[in-house]
């Protein structure tokens, strides 16, 4: 690791100076948990960080019946995963951000951290996907809001320019009868990096279902939106059948490489397991079974 | 003709302090972070190194440029393979294997070629680790890169990437000529051999052949490797690191350095962890060039994708098993083919994993062949058991196999060719007494084993393990102090409670409880020559250096009381840290507590201190027999351990939590190299997974309460009849649990590890990832 700079914004107009003034080596610093690691292994130049965390709003939950969710960037996975409205009505994102890190992580990473990271393979990214989310922008050109499908755009890229960061992150409310779950696969039980994982949101009109989002991880170079299996699935009822054909359309839109967390084979398979696995679940929570 | 096997004789005398779980001495330091570690080190004028590695898996360095890192401000000293003295080929003892300096000498830093990814070409000592690391890209190295060979079978063929020029086959096998002189990645082809393998196959009823390949796997201890050193301008070393034997890093590193030993001083610190992989130097004689240089001390610890990738995993293997048996089970043949990768440099281990391959069996009719193997991975280094899990993992799958087609329990098969006292090994030594027999009865009386097994796709099994446990020599001293308390020097450095075990067994001997007896690790100036702590021998030769202290504490504490007493020796006694002697004029009693004497011995004639060396070969073999249940989840491969239970021949156990702790701790590495841990090799042969995220061991959670039984036999050759512990039970637990996958869903894996991928591979198309 090299010698960096620190420095502590206040107030979001403040933070984007500084990461404008810092140029391509300022790099926000949130948790820290993926930043500083990658300027400890000299992965990345980086000569200035900046502090987001003492920005107010950064840090914080706020969930209204009709309107929905909105977390501060910063706010740790453990308030977020403790908090009863979340756990509530976003069950799919209590589900992801217990795995990523341990106990002493948790307490620093954020989801607003796990999305600017951008890996493939986050395993906040596809719950969030699934439950429709929006990114909040700031940056030199003032505001602008991004969908999380849309955020990512190649392995550790995404929509940021250079002094830009992730204010906070919206949901819309769940509607009545729906349900959501995440679920990821990995070779051990804990500290592992998702072969593949998987989140969906599903509504439910008796047995029909009235909506759904299917998002996957790990098997392309971004988190998916598959909007096939979304289609395979709404307007029909809710069988062997259609969540078949959804894991199916999942199988189809993934597009993954063998490396050492796992084959191209595995993870197209595990994709197609874990996506009817997780409509499963979310079924059971819109149908009031869980 | 398999003998019946007697039953052997577990019967042991009651001890005060043998067997029973006192708080370890080191304890409170541990849980509260007083206990010094290699990483504490901070000296006056202390520089921080840093090493520059190979980023090919095989290539010539036509030249090393370090003047631009030299002209760093902050940078005092750079080292390059210059820097060592030349070496003559020849073998130094490390313990648990040797080392030719020849090739330790360029493991420590490149020499010509680099043989591995991640190999050592130069190293800076600097003001601080920034401007280390900052130097280090400042070195320039040309390597004309040359084609790598990275799989064992790949390394024997005849056009493979040769490593090493000079090397040629030693060949160690009766009946084999040798090859030509031409250079071959084969440094030994062994044999072991008894009976006539011919005839035996020719009276078996059932003969089937097996091939198994395991993947390199690494100690994985927490702790990395450290070296701190200062060479005076007198010429005086000293080394402060994390080692599992000072004496070993004193004559490495004399050696490497060209010093005298008694010139080089080497300070253990608290280890966190070895498993084998501590035996050898890396960073230490770096460090020493660094100050010798720079004549300030250096400080170094490795990065953990070093560690992975320039330390010693084991070998990756690829067996061949044929064996032999009649229609009652009775085993007439076993041939055994084993070739074993040993890294960059000659020295795998398939000497032991030939040796302990068959060993739990009484096999009239075998022969073992062994190969050694280099390949452009890193140099393979011991690793727990060394060498036996991949052999005996083999057997006993090839075993598993054979009792289904005899339509036999499969522990109904070992037990009737189990080793017993009076058999013969491989190497045609006769067997001692062994728990073998108590082990496999022991497994089949278990009511985990006579439990019903329920649920979808879970299945049981059971395997055997076994391993020699080491001898070798050790050295401690021992102070009668003035209060009655003992102090006991020891030379071995502390990894698994040796503290504890060897202060309770001179305790034992003298009749005083353990909070009387405090041990103390000292450094090389300080104790004789002690042997590593490896081999699972440490309480077993310390505990007989302990006991011979103890008896001439005894011997001389009843000489004193005669003296006191003026009265012969021999009509004094000593038990149970009282003196007696004969009634005085008086017809009184006359007795002294151990505590009473100590305190007059500074009047009466002297204090005590006692010093003894002990070489004693009696070490006792250990027998492991493991069951577990485990789940197949057919979806995803994945494999869950629903229960385990390891039974083990132990001698005696002298503190029985460490004992199960040992246990339990070798089934936790089995079950890492059984399910996940490998090395993966990209396509230019560099190690992609070296960190602890991607080089999967398991974690708390992937492993159920390891459930122990300690099976007490114990050893004739020891006063307390101890055997070492720590090492068999790594080697049941990989072959248990492909003969559960087995039982649960009929697939037989023969490549290990037995990953979710390569569970799902095996499934096929209907369950697994073609779908």
């Amino acid at each position: 690791m090299q010698a960096v700079k620190y420095a502590r914004a206040t107030s979001v107009d403040e933070a984007v100076q500084m990461l404008r003034d810092g140029g391509d080596v300022a790099r926000v610093l949130a948790g820290g948990t993926d930043v500083i690691v990658l300027a400890r292994e000299r992965r990345r130049d980086i000569d200035l960080f900046v502090d987001i965390k003492h920005i107010p709003d950064l840090i914080g939950i706020d969930y209204q019946a009709g309107q929905g969710l909105t977390l501060g960037a910063a706010t740790p996975l453990y308030e977020v995963y403790n908090h009863p409205d979340v756990k509530a009505h976003y069950p799919a994102l209590v589900e992801a951000s217990h795995v990523i890190g341990g106990t002493a992580i948790q307490g620093r990473a954020s989801l607003g951290g796990n999305l600017a990271n951008s890996s493939p393979a986050a395993d906040g990214i596809p719950a969030m996907i699934a439950l429709g989310g929006t990114a909040h922008i700031a940056g030199p050109n003032g505001r602008r809001d991004v969908p999380i499908a849309e955020f990512c755009t190649a392995p550790g890229r995404n929509v940021l320019e250079t002094g830009e960061f992730i204010v906070s992150l919206s949901f819309p409310d769940p509607a009545a009868n729906s349900g959501s779950a995440w679920e990821r696969f990995i070779p051990r039980n804990e500290m592992d990096i998702a072969v593949t994982n998987a989140g969906v949101y599903l509504a439910l009109d008796g047995d029909t279902v009235a909506d759904a989002r299917v998002a996957i991880g790990a098997v392309a170079p971004t988190p998916l939106l598959v909007p096939a299996a979304a289609e395979a699935l709404i307007g029909k009822p809710l069988t062997d059948e259609t969540i078949e054909a959804a894991a199916e359309a999942a199988r189809q839109a993934a597009n993954p490489i063998t490396d050492m967390r796992g084959t191209a084979d595995q993870r197209r398979h595990l994709a197609g397991v874990l996506v009817k696995r997780v409509l499963n679940k979310a079924a059971a929570r819109a149908r009031g079974d869980e | 003709m398999v003998a019946t096997p007697e039953k052997p004789n577990t019967d042991k005398p009651a001890y005060k302090v043998v067997g029973t779980r006192p708080v370890r001495p080191d304890g409170v330091d541990k849980v509260t972070g007083r206990a010094e570690y290699g990483a504490d080190i901070k000296l006056e004028g202390m520089l921080y190194g840093a090493v520059l590695r190979s980023p090919h898996a095989h290539a010539r360095i036509k030249r090393i440029d370090t003047s631009k890192a030299e002209a760093l401000p902050g940078v005092k000293a750079v080292a390059t393979h210059a820097d060592f003295p030349k070496q003559e080929s020849g073998s130094l003892d490390l313990g648990e294997g040797s080392a030719n300096p020849l090739w330790l000498v360029e493991n420590v830093l490149a020499g010509s070629k680099v043989l591995y990814h991640g190999h050592a070409v130069a190293a800076v000592a600097a003001t601080d680790l920034h401007i280390a690391e900052d130097a280090l890209a400042l070195i320039e190295v040309e390597y004309e890169v040359l084609p790598f060979v990275i799989d064992v079978r790949e390394a024997m063929l005849p056009n493979a990437p040769i490593l090493l020029d000079d090397l040629r086959t030693n060949v160690r096998a009766k009946g084999v000529d040798t090859p030509k002189d031409v250079p071959t990645n084969i440094a030994l082809h062994m044999r072991l051999e008894k009976g006539d393998i011919e005839q035996g196959f020719a009276d078996a009823d059932v003969v089937i052949e097996r091939e198994y390949t395991t993947a390199q796997a690494h100690q994985g201890y927490i702790e990395p490797q450290n070296g701190t050193a200062f060479w005076n301008r007198d010429g005086q070393l000293t080394i402060w690191c994390s080692t599992q034997g000072i004496f070993s890093v004193r004559s490495q590193c004399a050696t490497l350095l060209g010093l005298p030993e008694s010139q080089v001083r080497v300070i253990p610190k608290e280890i966190g962890g070895g498993f084998g992989g501590k035996l050898t130097v890396y960073l230490e004689p770096i460090a020493a060039v660094l100050s010798k240089k720079s004549h300030r001390p250096v400080k170094m610890w490795m990065p953990r994708a070093d560690i992975i990738r320039a330390t010693g995993p084991t070998s990756a293997t690829h067996n061949r098993v044929k064996i032999g048996v009649k229609r009652d089970g009775t085993i007439t043949a076993a041939e055994v083919n084993l070739a074993y990768a040993a890294g960059a440099y000659p020295g795998s281990p398939v000497g032991a994993g030939a040796l302990c391959a068959l060993a739990p069996y009484d096999i009239a009719n075998q022969r073992i062949d062994g190969f050694d193997v280099v390949t452009n991975t890193p140099k393979t280094q011991a690793y727990r058991a060394p060498g036996a899990p991949a052999s005996e993992h083999a057997v006993e799958a090839t075993l598993d196999e054979l009792a289904e087609q005899l339509d036999m329990d499969p522990m109904e098969l070992r037990l009737k060719n189990a080793a017993h006292e009076g058999g013969t090994n491989s190497a045609g030594q006769p067997w001692p007494r062994i728990g073998a027999t108590a082990v496999m009865e022991a497994i089949k009386n278990h009511p985990h084993y006579t439990s019903e097994l329920h649920g979808e796709d879970t299945g049981r099994g059971v395997a055997l393990g076994f391993w020699f446990n080491g001898g070798m020599e050790s050295s401690s001293s021992a102070t009668v102090n003035s209060d009655g308390t003992v102090s006991l020097i020891l030379g071995s450095v502390d990894i698994g409670g040796s503290r504890a075990s060897l202060a309770m067994q001179l305790a034992e001997t003298l009749g005083l409880t353990l909070d009387e007896v405090h041990p103390h690790i000292v450094d090389t100036d300080s104790v004789g020559w002690t042997g590593v702590t490896g081999g699972s021998r440490t309480t077993f030769a310390g505990g007989w250096v302990a006991y011979d202290l103890g008896e001439e504490i005894k011997k001389r504490v009843v000489e004193r009381a005669a003296r006191m007493w003026d009265v012969e020796t021999d009509v004094v006694s000593y038990a149970d840290g009282v003196i007696t002697g004969p009634p005085d004029a008086d017809n009184n009693p006359r007795s002294m507590t151990f505590k009473e004497i100590a305190k007059q011995l500074q009047r009466t004639g002297g204090l005590i201190a006692v010093s003894a060396t002990s070489r004693r070969n009696t070490q006792g073999a250990a027998f492991a027999g493991h069951i577990v249940d485990l789940h197949v989840d057919r979806e995803t491969g994945k494999v869950e351990i629903l229960r385990y239970t390891a039974i083990q021949d132990v001698g005696t156990a002298i503190h029985p939590s460490y004992v199960e702790g040992q246990l339990q701790g070798g089934v936790a590495q089995g079950v890492g190299m059984a399910l996940n841990e490998e090395y993966y090799y990209d396509d230019e042969g560099h190690v992609v997974n070296a960190s602890l995220l991607d080089y999967r061991m398991p974690v708390a959670n992937d492993l159920p309460m390891i459930d122990t039984q300690l099976v007490e036999v114990p050893n004739p050759g020891h006063p307390y009849g101890v055997r070492g512990v720590g090492e068999a039970p790594i080697v049941p637990p990989a072959p248990a649990i492909r003969n559960a996958i087995y039982d649960a869903i009929g697939v037989r894996m023969y490549d290990m590890p037995m990953s979710p991928r390569r569970i799902l591979e095996e499934l096929g198309p209907q369950n697994g990832s073609a779908s």
